[in-house]
């Protein structure tokens, strides 16, 4: 088992020190309880929203699910 | 529709010769037993249900999700997802075996072992539930753990049997159902009780923002007192047979044990839901809660901390008859003394049901009550 201050992983990043006090601000009074939670907040935000739509299934497995489906009288 | 959890929905059932030939290897691999929830998590990891989840959690992805509430890759997870077995099993293994696992004396899965693991008990309930306290019913679970943590991907080989096979899908079938449906927005709704009104006003004032409604009963081990499942799902077909167009609805079962974590439970249940391919959630008071261990909102506060889970919670206040608006109304829209609200309390339906009472009409469908009177015994 890890010790305990390897269980958290993080790393730096840099920011403009002008940013860093307007995001200081902007989080007073929030849950946010730091910069660093904030902005991993927005970056996955961001991330999540960019992420590729993919196509699960195909044709083949499609037709094969809907033949079932059809048996067990989830559609016509 | 959203993607799957992670971009892909994972399929480790196996099929044709790779099948035959798993079969046949199992004969000579070491062989666990598992148990009821363990077969569950084993179906519902191998059918995607648990995407992106192949397998059984290493400690790297334990230590992660009980630290961070995340796995290693940064995804969203907050469930441990775990396979114990007796320590004398697994000392003659090397990682990168294969172990055979079985399910009431049959053959269910292989798992790739990549760690056998040891793990403070105590720190994993901790984590997972919040307290310690015995008579937490995940907590007491969690202390009886015995042996040695086993993590690795499962391949599925057979189906276990089950009761309510026609009321079971995975996650292929109810996205290419949703699809067929022309569904472009599904609410998903997590049960484990026959519908009070209070669920049915819950699930049509979703409707009135989406295509469907996604009902999603979770079988298996319950607490005592509990609706039995046949119960549960003859009481749902009632309802949605006389209160519900039938191209708005769709109810299909999830075979898996609940943990009573709340608020953490609340996300995983969402991110299962997510795969079935819903959009939106529904999270209402105490969500996966048990006795007064959670607030009653915590299971959708947490939501704030997971801007990229990909499903939109539906949160909602509690439900009430008023007698003075003559409707099923909620505190919100309700102007009204309190004296003059009839609660849905599960509790008390329990109790009228259990004494022989049908409830009022104002809290439960005459149709769902009669359902339930016709066992003699509804309940675990």
């Amino acid at each position: 088992m890890p010790k305990k201050d390897e269980k958290k992983k993080f790393t730096t990043v840099s920011i403009p020190s002008p940013l860093f006090k307007k995001v200081e601000e902007r989080i007073k009074g929030t849950g946010f309880t730091s910069v660093s939670s904030y902005v991993a907040y927005v970056l996955r935000e961001i991330i999540a929203e960019e992420e590729e739509e993919e196509e699960p299934f195909s044709e083949e497995d499609k037709e094969r699910v809907k033949e079932r489906l059809r048996a067990l009288g989830y559609i016509d | 529709m959203p993607n799957p959890h992670g971009g892909k929905l994972v399929n480790r059932v196996l099929k044709g010769q790779e099948r035959i030939a798993a079969i046949e290897n199992a004969e000579d691999l070491e062989k666990i037993e598992v148990t009821d929830a363990i077969a569950s998590d084993i179906e519902n990891l191998a059918k995607g249900v648990f995407s992106p989840l192949e397998g059984f959690m290493n400690s790297e992805e334990l230590e992660s999700v009980l630290h961070l509430m995340r796995l290693p890759s940064d995804l969203a997870w907050t469930i441990p997802i775990l396979i114990n077995a007796p320590k004398s099993k697994t000392a003659q293994l090397s990682n990168g075996d294969k172990l055979a696992l079985y399910f009431k004396g049959e053959l269910l899965a292989q798992m790739h072992l990549e760690e056998a693991y040891d793990f403070d008990n105590d720190e994993l309930a901790k984590h997972t539930f919040g307290t310690l306290d015995s008579t937490h019913p995940g907590v007491a679970m969690v202390k009886k753990l015995e042996g040695i943590f086993l993590g690795g991907k499962v391949d599925l080989i057979n189906e276990p049997k089950e009761t309510f096979d026609q009321y079971k899908l995975e996650p292929l079938e109810t996205r290419v159902l949703f699809e067929e449906k022309g569904w472009k927005t599904v609410v998903g709704f997590q049960t484990r009780n026959p519908p009070h009104l209070g669920h049915e006003y819950v699930q049509k004032t979703a409707l009135a923002f989406v295509d469907g409604v996604f009902i999603n009963p979770v079988i298996g081990k319950k607490k005592r007192g509990d609706f039995k499942d046949n119960v549960i799902l003859e009481a749902y077909n009632a309802l949605m047979k006389s209160y519900y167009l039938k191209e708005s609805v769709v109810m299909s079962i999830l075979p898996f044990e609940m943990r009573y974590a709340g608020p953490r439970e609340a996300i995983f249940h969402a991110i299962v839901r997510k795969n079935f391919g819903c959009t939106h959630f529904i999270i209402g008071r105490d969500h996966a809660g048990v006795g007064n261990f959670y607030g009653p909102y915590d299971a959708q506060k947490i939501f704030s901390d997971f801007p990229d889970l990909g499903i939109s919670p539906l949160f909602f206040k509690s439900f009430f008859f008023c007698k003075r608006c003559n409707a099923v109304t909620n505190e919100k829209a309700c102007p009204h003394n309190e004296r003059e609200h009839v609660n849905f309390s599960g509790t008390k339906i329990r109790k009228m049901l259990s004494e022989g009472e049908v409830p009022p009409k104002e809290l439960m469908r005459p149709e769902v009550a009669e359902v339930i009177f016709s066992h003699p015994n509804p309940f675990v």
